[in-house]
């Protein structure tokens, strides 16, 4: 699976969202999509951690850089190289 | 035997330890003298009691409700396992740290089995049980409205954890089915034991690791510059008593968090970034800055991201901890599953 896929389909699973049947694309802001709560945002950040074997730093902690796939990916690519 | 933490639960044998007897070779088992209220002592001061007995489970559970105390053991193990097996398994079900488990035997080989593999367990032998009430270890430093009804809330807890479990279908809809309530309010002075308490047991969720004691909390109360709130969650099952705090320094131009933190119990219910969501909200009715102390540990990482999640962002360094400024630009709502009110 392309590394936007899977951080989507964990998204979709994981987060609770304001309207059973949105859909979004990988620009779209999940703080506007869902509730963003610190259990969520813990989760998110453990996935994407063990997932793509990275550590986030606290400076990079932020909502930027994970407010949509995009970015996530960005973040994640960015760790990688 | 000084430097040894709270105990937070009590885990029995049953056979000679709560009765005189041995049930498989005779049902006529009698309680040993005064346990009952004992079992009522503990139970009022917070201290949770489990069950490690080599026996048949439904005749056991049978005779416990029989004497009428049944409902003082939470997740009782009752098989054919060693203890120490059945002791880590109440300690996985509660998340209480190793080293607050007391165990009563009367066998000397049960104690020791234990002993060998869980060393952090203190063992007891069964013939001292009237002599545990006075154990210093035993004797919370607070009892507070919460201590008194945690049996009731962690009942509650099995219940919640096994619909959860149970529950087919998208998670927002089991947090939906649950009508959960969150209540906001200013701390009263029948608050603050439970404050100072949840203050001394958070650790994973704690933005600043301070601690203060009652008297410090009392100055706050009544201080006109500072707020302290008190939170409370309940839901369909009950209450699970008073389990947010959050601290504010209310100055000309800005108000500066201090202290914000959550109990662990309600980490899955994402509360914390709800009260963080109502302080942003008033802080900006009142047009002034907001600020947060927040000193990065390695266990509060949680916290660290509720904040960050939440749109702080960091401004100054001190030599001990970082402050956070939100510019209260964008201020999540509340999710629809949580009705949330101001007292």
């Amino acid at each position: 699976m392309e590394l936007n896929q899977k951080i989507r389909s964990y998204i979709e699973d994981n987060l609770v969202v304001f309207e059973d049947e949105a859909e979004f694309t990988d620009d779209d802001n999940i703080f506007k999509m869902g509730f963003v709560n610190s259990l969520f945002a813990m989760k998110l950040l453990n996935f994407v951690e063990k997932e793509f074997d990275i550590t986030v730093e606290n400076d990079e902690i932020d909502i930027k850089n994970f407010s949509s796939v995009s970015k996530i990916v960005q973040l994640v690519e960015s760790k990688r190289n | 035997m000084t430097n040894l933490k709270e105990a937070k639960c009590i885990v029995w044998d049953l056979d000679n330890t709560i009765w005189d007897g041995v049930l498989l070779e005779s049902e006529k088992v009698e309680l040993k003298p005064g346990i009952k209220e004992i079992l009522e002592e503990f139970d009022s001061r917070g201290i949770l009691h489990s069950i490690a007995s080599k026996n048949n489970y439904d005749d056991a559970i049978d005779k416990l409700k029989e004497f009428g105390i049944d409902q003082y053991f939470l997740y009782p193990q009752i098989n054919w396992n060693a203890k120490s097996s059945s002791i880590a398994e109440i300690q996985k079900k509660f998340n209480f740290g190793i080293d607050t488990f007391v165990f009563l035997d009367d066998q000397q080989f049960e104690r020791e089995e234990v002993a060998s593999l869980l060393p952090e367990v203190e063992t007891i032998d069964a013939l001292e049980y009237a002599e545990i009430l006075k154990k210093e270890r035993l004797n919370p430093k607070f009892i507070t409205a919460d201590s008194k009804q945690r049996r009731s809330m962690y009942q509650s807890d099995i219940i919640r954890n096994q619909t959860e479990l149970e529950f087919k279908g998208p998670q927002e809809e089991f947090l939906a089915s649950l009508n959960m309530e969150f209540v906001i309010s200013d701390a009263a002075e029948e608050d603050l034991k439970r404050a100072e308490e949840l203050t001394v047991r958070t650790n994973q969720l704690n933005a600043t690791g301070r601690t203060y004691d009652y008297n410090e909390l009392n100055e706050f109360r009544l201080s006109e510059n500072h707020k302290l709130i008190v939170c409370e969650l309940t839901d369909k099952y009950g209450s699970y008593g008073k389990i947010g705090l959050a601290l504010v320094e209310m100055n000309e131009d800005e108000w500066h968090i201090k202290l914000l933190l959550m109990s662990c119990r309600v980490m899955a219910r994402g509360v914390g970034t709800v009260l963080l969501s109502h302080i942003m909200a008033e802080a900006k009715k009142a047009n002034k800055r907001l600020f947060a102390d927040f000193k990065v540990t390695d266990r509060n990482r949680m916290m660290f991201v509720t904040f960050k999640f939440a749109n702080f962002k960091e401004v100054a360094k001190n030599e001990d901890y970082v402050v956070l400024e939100n510019d209260l630009t964008n201020i999540q709502g509340y999710p629809d599953y949580i009705k949330v009110v101001h007292l």
